[in-house]
């Protein structure tokens, strides 16, 4: 991903009226584009929609997908919640882990890998989601593939 | 020759298991044999199991065939797909299906049918009727066919609908709302995105029929992120219903305007909860309010609000154009209509199935689901979500009823269904009730945010069997103080599965050590 820019941060903004309560709007836009909100744009963004720099840092830090570290090229989401776990999402989270070779919140290299609670496709659990695409009835095999296949498109 | 319709949905659970690369093989075969085909991408029926279902329109007859990986393609069409010729993955007409037939298709009567881009295909298949006969009977009779209704909020706490929005109507403000509570982070749940997806013209038309009822002349979807395909389709929808009309000033010459703004969430649980919703709305923290005042009188930004699940508001076209008795001439009781119950988890013939209240548990377990995926007996069922408790085998034979759950302590909340074989272990289920507790609180009631956390602690000290009475006490306690002091549902039901583990699965926090996965 590009890193972000104060051009692309100011017209995002604009896009958006400028509108102080369109905030998380916002940082949702800059979030999809670029992985993640970096501190010089929190300042930014506070100049820019007329609020304080502890208003626009504390939605960044509530909200789960306002990520402040930079994220890995690929960003992979394996659904930790009750419906998965009734499918063994535990195990395959596990095996992720192994074959990765790193631990749930880590960005190794060019992966992120991260829980998440629910992806709404809990009639074919488990599911995993890998750069905004939901995947589902993931055993090992498919992840496998999967992996190779988000690997190959490099 | 006309070209044969060949309908791929194009919904996350369908695409999820390859239902992109079978249309695109679809289209790829097509041109190399010559065969002139119309490819459909439609929501889905909601057979989970079935995708990716693909039909083919033969003579007006919808043939089915299920579970199609593209590499069946190339032999589809050698086997003669566009005349619904046999082959191994080949159902039948996709009207003759058991698991669709037998549902009472509300509000979910279009989810797979037709084409949820396509404002021709809506408008062939009632659209838009609802709210022009809204236009001609006027506000208060809508508002009247929704109290008769007895529609109850779907969204999970079931509160009377045409309540909340005759006190919205009631209350003078130059400016109301009509707030869409898309937010569906309930595991086990995925009706809100299945009518988006399939739908989603039709909870347009349901939100422009709730604004002209109350007086409301914008709306706003709260969408979650984790429905990045939702976004595409339901955005496009807005656009096209904007386009011809069916949203701004003056529609249909009615002098009445609407408009609906999309929102995306940012991957908070209790945003999903109305007053986090509103503050997210409004690009804050998704901190949930104290309430009174309620949303109704003063919500966004202050006005009074109408903050309504995606299924509720789709409810209701169909409620203002076939009338209210019809309504509430299905369900039983207290719990009038249909609710769409999602079967997921460890479960044989996962999907949607929506349903007149009444129906056991049971009986869309068995009946519909087949049991479970793994084949092994069930252990225990978790309905409404990660805050719903967990219903022992014993007890499937309670009916779908707000009432009836309340009960067992249970609830049925937003109809999501997840069910569990035998081997789980419940010790690790309730762990799970207050680490995601912990994890998702938004921070504002003590209960919740550092009740979760105890919570978490005290399990742990139960499953490594550390004077395992005394804190089995102390979490009972611990579940009362969250029940009675939290702000919201998050920190105040999310004993209900804690206090089910101790009830009926109490053993399984001695046996956890070994069970461990």
């Amino acid at each position: 991903m590009a890193r972000i820019d104060t051009k692309t941060t100011s017209e995002i903004v604009a896009a958006h009226g400028a509108k102080p309560e369109l905030l998380v709007q916002v940082l949702a836009t800059i979030v999809k584009r670029f992985g993640w909100v970096p501190d010089d744009t929190i300042r930014q963004l506070a100049s820019e929609l007329n609020l304080s720099r502890a208003d626009v840092h504390g939605v960044v830090e509530y909200y789960e997908d306002f990520r402040t570290a930079e994220p890995g090229k690929h960003i992979v989401k394996i659904c930790q919640a009750e419906a998965c776990q009734a499918m063994g999402s535990e195990k395959l989270t596990r095996y992720a882990e192994k074959s990765l070779a790193m631990s749930l919140h880590d960005t190794e290299k060019d992966i992120t890998l991260e829980p998440v609670y629910c992806l709404g496709n809990c009639a074919c659990s488990p599911a995993v989601m890998i750069d905004g695409k939901t995947f589902g009835r993931v055993d090992e095999k498919r992840f496998n593939e999967i992996i190779d296949h988000m690997r190959g498109s490099n | 020759m006309s070209r044969t319709k060949i309908y791929v949905p194009r919904e996350t659970t369908a695409v999820s298991v390859g239902a992109d690369e079978v249309a695109l093989e679809i289209a790829r075969v097509a041109k190399k044999t010559g065969t002139e085909i119309e490819l459909i991408r439609n929501g889905s029926w909601g057979a989970c199991w079935l995708e990716p279902l693909v039909e083919v329109d033969v003579d007006g007859t919808r043939i089915a065939y299920a579970n199609v990986a593209a590499d069946d393609v190339a032999s589809l069409f050698e086997s003669g797909l566009v005349t619904g010729g046999e082959h191994k993955r080949r159902l039948g007409p996709i009207m003759e299906i058991p698991y669709l037939i037998k549902q009472d298709r509300w509000t979910f009567w279009r989810c797979g049918l037709t084409n949820p881009l396509s404002l021709q295909d809506f408008e062939q298949h009632q659209g838009f009727k609802a709210l022009q006969k809204a236009f001609a009977d006027g506000p208060e009779s809508v508002l009247k066919a929704v109290e008769d209704s007895g529609l109850r909020g779907r969204g999970g706490a079931g509160f009377p609908t045409g309540i909340k929005w005759r006190t919205v109507a009631k209350t003078q403000s130059e400016q109301k709302y009509i707030a869409c509570n898309a937010d569906e982070g309930d595991s086990g749940t995925f009706s809100d995105r299945m009518l988006m997806e399939g739908d989603p013209l039709g909870l347009i038309e349901g939100m422009a029929i709730a604004g002209f009822a109350v007086g409301a002349s914008r709306g706003y979807i709260y969408l979650r992120s984790e429905y990045p395909l939702t976004h595409s389709i339901l955005s496009r929808a807005i656009d096209t219903a904007r386009g011809a009309g069916w949203l701004g000033e003056n529609i249909d010459n009615s002098g009445f305007d609407f408009d609906i703004e999309l929102h995306i969430g940012a991957g908070s649980y209790v945003c999903g909860e109305e007053t986090a919703m509103l503050e997210s709305l409004e690009g804050k923290r998704g901190i949930v309010r104290s309430k009174p005042p309620l949303p109704a009188h003063a919500g966004l930004f202050g006005k009074p609000t109408v903050v309504n699940n995606v299924v509720t508001l789709a409810s209701v076209p169909n409620i203002v154009k076939l009338g209210a008795e019809r309504y509430a001439g299905m369900g039983v009781k207290r719990s009038k209509g249909t609710l769409a119950f999602q079967l997921a988890g460890n479960i044989k013939r996962g999907g949607l199935v929506e349903k007149a209240f009444g129906i056991t548990l049971r009986e869309l377990i068995d009946d519909w689901g087949g049991g479970t995926a793994s084949g092994r007996p069930v252990k225990a069922v978790q309905v409404g979500g990660p805050l719903g408790a967990y219903i022992p085998a014993e007890q499937l034979d309670v009916p779908m009823d707000y009432e009836a759950f309340v009960g067992i302590g249970a609830m049925i909340g937003h109809g999501g269904i997840v069910v569990f074989d035998d081997t789980v272990n419940m010790a690790r289920q309730a762990r799970f009730a207050m680490e995601f507790c912990a994890i998702e609180s938004c921070g504002k009631c003590t209960p919740c945010r550092i009740g979760s956390t105890r919570g978490v602690e005290v399990i742990d000290k139960m499953i490594a069997g550390k004077d395992r009475e005394e804190n089995y006490d102390l979490l009972v306690e611990l579940c009362d103080t969250m029940e009675g002091a939290s702000l919201c549902a998050m920190g105040g039901m999310t004993p209900y599965p804690v206090r089910s583990v101790l009830n009926y699965f109490a053993e399984d926090f001695a046996s956890s050590d070994e069970k461990q996965v």
